[in-house]
């Protein structure tokens, strides 16, 4: 039986367009990566067995090794409020660059008065020191101690547009004298924020314990 | 767009040569790095540890602690624990550790055990009720630090006490800890 002959076809896949494909989709990836926060400080978080993940919004207090205090809040719609809200109530005479510089996500570390010249600061200068966010251990209104101030700015302004009220984290080094961390909790236990989250790294849980019996139950099901 | 093709105008007979690249590696790469990141980042995203502290502005009366199911743990400084059973400030206090073996975990799992032992034999005595369960007290010491304290939660959360309260160290308990090193 006479075959027809097939014309003999390259078996070459172009790549081309997988390649843009990949490419486009590693950018993406890439851009869409939500880096750390750009901290002032370095801290090292104890571990815990503790897997609850971070609170979306949630208002971070950062605690470094010598127990000063910095404030950061990832909601830029919130943030604009509360910073517009903070300066007319407080009289902080903040400039419109120092508000967007908090806004697009700025730490603040610095007591009211240097607020100005530390949101400004634009890095050409030299470094600039963090005195960290005055907690006042003999009053803990809103009106006298700034740190408690914040944390109710925050958490106010986030209702006023609408959303939950954040959540309270605090990420505190390993090394932090107790009595800072204390200083932290009390002012906001004192304000009637009684949940808090520990900011942890996460660590397996012990074979043979409680905790991983009931694990291993919760998995088995 | 990798292609380039070669001057028609060239006279000279040549083998016509198509410069083809082969993308396979290179489309294999980017999956690497998408594999990659997509991985890494979704590894980095931090844990939390909930703690729920008594509300300061409660004016009821806290909840009465019975004495047999109190456990207490002091935390010292150089990551240093002590802890006694009971109440009474004036209990022997017994020095410890955070090592998983022999350590804090062990002293939790035994006090949990006395608790149960306990209640099953007394249960009608003395207040004691079939649902009591071991409570922990947590002092930390001035010079103790932050790791100890989320250690020490952390050793709760392992064992499972659902009792358990951060309260301030008191100054005869600090004499405790000093009698106890000596």
């Amino acid at each position: 039986m006479p075959r027809n002959k097939l014309p003999r076809k390259s078996t070459h896949i172009d790549m081309t367009a997988m390649c843009d494909v990949a490419f486009l989709l590693l950018t993406f990836f890439m851009l869409a990566t939500k880096f750390k926060p750009d901290e002032p400080v370095i801290v090292k978080t104890p571990r815990s067995i503790s897997a609850f993940p971070q609170p979306e919004n949630s208002v971070l207090l950062t605690i470094d090794k010598t127990g000063k205090v910095f404030f950061s809040f990832d909601n830029t719609a919130a943030k604009k409020e509360m910073i517009k809200g903070m300066d007319e109530e407080k009289g902080l005479g903040l400039s419109e660059q120092a508000k967007l510089n908090f806004i697009n996500g700025k730490t603040v570390g610095h007591p009211f008065g240097a607020l100005e010249t530390a949101l400004t600061w634009d890095g050409s200068e030299g470094e600039i020191s963090y005195p960290g966010i005055p907690n006042d251990t003999k009053s803990f209104a809103a009106e006298n101690n700034e740190l408690v101030f914040w944390v109710k700015s925050a958490m106010l302004w986030t209702q006023s547009i609408g959303q939950e009220v954040p959540r309270i984290c605090i990420k505190a080094d390993s090394q932090t004298p107790y009595p800072k961390i204390r200083a932290v909790i009390t002012a906001l236990t004192k304000n009637r924020i009684n949940r808090i989250n520990l900011l942890t790294s996460a660590q397996a849980i012990p074979p043979g314990t409680a905790a991983y019996e009931e694990a291993m139950a919760a998995a088995e099901k | 767009m990798a292609e380039i093709v070669e001057n028609k105008g060239s006279r000279k007979k040549r083998k016509k040569n198509l410069t083809r690249v082969d993308l396979t590696p290179m489309v294999d790469l980017g999956f690497l790095l998408i594999t990659f990141f997509m991985l890494t980042t979704y590894f980095n995203e931090p844990t939390t540890m909930e703690i729920i502290m008594p509300d300061t502005g409660d004016t009821d009366q806290p909840n009465e602690l019975k004495a047999y199911t109190a456990l207490t743990i002091l935390l010292n400084e150089k990551n240093e624990v002590f802890y006694y059973q009971g109440l009474k400030q004036t209990a022997e206090v017994k020095q410890t550790s955070f090592k998983s073996n022999g350590g804090l975990r062990d002293v939790i799992i035994a006090h949990k055990k006395y608790v149960n032992d306990y209640k099953q034999d007394h249960v009608g005595e003395n207040g004691v009720e079939s649902d009591d369960e071991a409570s922990i007290l947590i002092k930390p010491n001035k010079n103790s630090n932050y790791d100890n304290l989320v250690n020490s939660l952390d050793e709760m959360e392992i064992n499972q006490i659902s009792t358990y309260v951060l309260v301030d160290i008191t100054e005869q308990e600090q004499n405790l800890i000093a009698q106890a090193k000596n």
